[in-house]
């Protein structure tokens, strides 16, 4: 069984969503970024998201735009990053590691060579932002060879029709981008997220996680409710950033983000397995 | 391409040129880049559509615009008789208003409120505010710090005709990063904003549709030096930043196998010192802002800054048709320096009497070198794609003069 799949059922049998955290891999520096993944394992992280540094980040907000410079600034590249799974799983082998990132760094790395290196450093997945289901096959292809799950991302636009084609070869969960937008931007109502959810479920039985726009335990809390996972990024990344000095970690730093990712991960409790039929009986207006 | 023997066709219908080009854009925007090559589709095939724009272009814009023999400077050089293709007569000075004309036109088609765009110089900025003050849509343009600071004149005329200039302060604060932005304000604005891209770069279709609005430039050129010397010119030559002016007169000469065509890039302080815009002459092909195409970047595929004492040419790409027609051999690519582009600003304007943006003050510079080497029968077209007012700060301050 792989790390992504034994992990998604661990959770569902013990009544939670996954707890997804992202952090940028290197930022503020390739030490503390080792130290910060054990950290956010012992804070009750289910499964790690480590951004590939990129200086045209698309998709991303200022805070992890911040980031991703501040990460290259120290010299972080994407053979870095694979060095830096690969000492992460010296110490531990059961907690999955997604990469999230943009193409260009790959495509240059060279696809063939990158997926067989992401697996043999012990990464699980990989999600791509700018490579769609029409164009991915140039990667998803000797990613699938390797053993590597290329993660798929819906979104509020992705209508009936392409939802079929994002899931028909995905692989891992499926990446419900909950906004319209930027990572970091405003978060949006559970409520309104039941629909798109719903379909998607309908349409495939991986397990279904939604980030962009979360930061709280509460909010956690209410999308536990009706999700797989839960992604958290800007808000680990706000609170990190906020401990350094002059771009320096300093010994607040881990701590910090800690802090927040425990009070993330007690909040991700699900009454019910959120599966098709079988819906929770919170409802989710209840939430505060 | 193999099938009709002409190198007209392309891109094909997953929008790639060659190897380049194509949809490498976050699933967000997926769905609406669809819509817009349907839309495009639709509008290409509507006669009225053509006949809404050509009118807008002969009464608003000022076309065609004149192909003129320069006289002087062809004797100066000595050798190949040089045209100039004269878009800088163009309202607003500079050939980026033939494609906002024609992509806000398909923006109310397809019922979009609010107008979106990126600017280098300030020219496609400058362009996207005339026509959405002329049309009365709201319009945002995004706009690097570092070029608000060296093209003040634009800013302003922008501002005066109602855009909202927001700048940006991301990255290296210039032409890419204006556009990194616009696509972060487009994906959070999906269903009522039109992005009204300003060069043949981006996701399909945007390259295409570009290139489409643009190719006025070389259909009017092939007819009009048709009309003067009874022939078609020898070669054809154009600056390339993101490289629509030089896609626009390019393409309706790509089936003409006698017309040398050549395009110009930035060459900066020169490529050996690494601080140019010349991604075709020095960069490696990579994936950026919806397309694959040759980019400025290091062994890690990061990108690098691009350099250029024109600001419009300061881009780490270049539209993946040029990617193309570079790999098959079909135009040929050469860069020009700062300096040598500031000498052309300066020949042109004494002996022609026409102030020349720096962009095309590239190509002069390659003329310049040509021409002499070239028959007194060859007939050469240059793209003078702006005019040179809005340069003149620089270029003052680059020959030391106080204003």
């Amino acid at each position: 069984m792989s790390r992504l799949k034994d992990r998604f059922a661990r959770c569902r049998r013990v009544g939670r969503a996954a707890l997804v955290t992202y952090v940028m891999a290197g930022d503020p520096d390739r030490d503390t970024s080792l130290a910060l993944m054990h950290a956010l394992v012992a804070g009750g992280t289910d499964v790690i998201e480590l951004g590939l540094p990129f200086t045209d980040p698309m998709a991303d907000g200022p805070v992890i735009q911040a980031a991703g410079l501040r990460a290259l600034a120290a010299g972080q590249t994407t053979a870095r990053t694979l060095d830096l799974v690969r000492d992460f799983r010296r110490h531990d082998q059961a907690t999955p590691v997604v990469l999230m990132g943009y193409y260009n760094p790959i495509y240059v790395y060279g696809v063939e060579r990158f997926a067989a290196d992401a697996v043999a450093a012990g990464v699980d997945g990989c999600i791509v932002v700018d490579l769609p289901p029409e164009v991915d096959g140039e990667l998803r292809l000797p990613a699938t060879r390797a053993g590597l799950e290329l993660i798929r991302l819906a979104t509020p636009t992705t209508d009936s029709r392409r939802l079929r084609r994002v899931v028909g070869d995905a692989g891992g969960f499926v990446y419900y981008v909950s906004v319209t937008g930027i990572t970091g931007a405003a978060a949006a109502d559970p409520e309104r997220l039941k629909p798109a959810l719903a379909a998607i479920r309908a349409a495939t039985d991986l397990p279904v996680v939604v980030g962009f726009g979360v930061r709280s335990p509460a909010q956690v809390a209410g999308l536990a409710d009706i999700a797989d996972g839960v992604v958290v990024g800007t808000a680990l990344i706000d609170a990190l950033a906020a401990t350094l000095d002059g771009g320096r970690a300093t010994d607040r730093t881990i701590p910090a983000v800690k802090k927040l990712v425990s009070a993330l991960s007690a909040a991700a409790v699900s009454p019910a397995p959120p599966r098709p039929g079988s819906r929770s009986a919170c409802p989710a207006s209840a939430v505060p | 391409m193999t099938l009709t023997n002409s190198l007209r066709t392309q891109p094909d219908e997953r929008g790639r040129f060659g190897a380049y080009g194509g949809r490498f854009v976050a699933e967000t925007l997926m769905p609406l880049i669809l819509e817009l090559n349907e839309a495009y589709e639709a509008a290409k095939a509507d006669p009225a559509f053509h006949e809404e724009l050509n009118g807008y272009l002969r009464d608003f814009v000022g076309r065609p615009s004149p192909l003129y023999y320069a006289e002087r400077l062809t004797k100066h050089l000595g050798g190949a008789k040089i045209y100039l293709k004269r878009e800088d007569l163009n309202h607003t000075g500079a050939h980026k208003i033939n494609n906002c004309m024609g992509q806000i036109l398909l923006a109310m088609r397809m019922g979009k409120k609010r107008i979106i765009a990126e600017t280098g110089a300030g020219q496609h900025g400058v362009a996207t505010a005339t026509v959405c003050a002329r049309f009365g849509l709201p319009c945002v343009v995004y706009m690097g710090e570092v070029d608000i600071a060296r093209q003040a004149p634009n800013v302003f005329r922008m501002k005066l005709m109602g855009a909202e200039v927001r700048p940006v302060v991301s990255g290296s604060r210039t032409l890419k990063d204006a556009l990194n932005e616009a696509m972060r304000d487009w994906v959070a604005n999906v269903e009522d904003t039109f992005y009204i891209i300003g060069t043949v770069a981006g996701p399909h279709p945007y390259p295409q549709l570009v290139r489409d609005f643009q190719a006025v430039i070389g259909e009017e050129a092939k007819r009009q030096c048709i009309e003067k010397e009874g022939r078609l010119p020898d070669s054809v030559i154009a600056c390339i930043g993101g490289g629509s002016n030089a896609m626009g007169i390019f393409h309706p000469f790509l089936d003409d196998d006698g017309v040398r065509i050549i395009g110009v890039e930035a060459a900066g302080h020169g490529i050996e010192t690494g601080q140019h815009a010349a991604s075709l002459t020095a960069g490696v092909p990579g994936v950026l802002h919806g397309n694959r195409t040759y980019l400025l970047q290091d062994r890690d595929g990061q990108i690098t800054e691009a350099h250029s004492i024109s600001a419009g040419l300061d881009y780490p790409g270049i539209g993946p048709e040029h990617a193309w027609l570079k790999d098959i051999g079909r135009a040929e690519y050469v860069s020009a320096t700062d300096k040598e582009a500031l000498d052309a600003f300066q020949l042109l304007s004494r002996i022609e009497g026409i102030i020349p943006a720096l962009e095309p003050s590239h190509a002069i510079a390659h003329a310049v070198k040509l021409a002499p080497t070239l028959p007194k029968d060859h007939v050469m077209v240059l793209c003078l794609s702006g005019r040179g007012d809005k340069d003149v700060f620089t270029v003052a301050e680059a020959l030391g003069e106080k204003l």
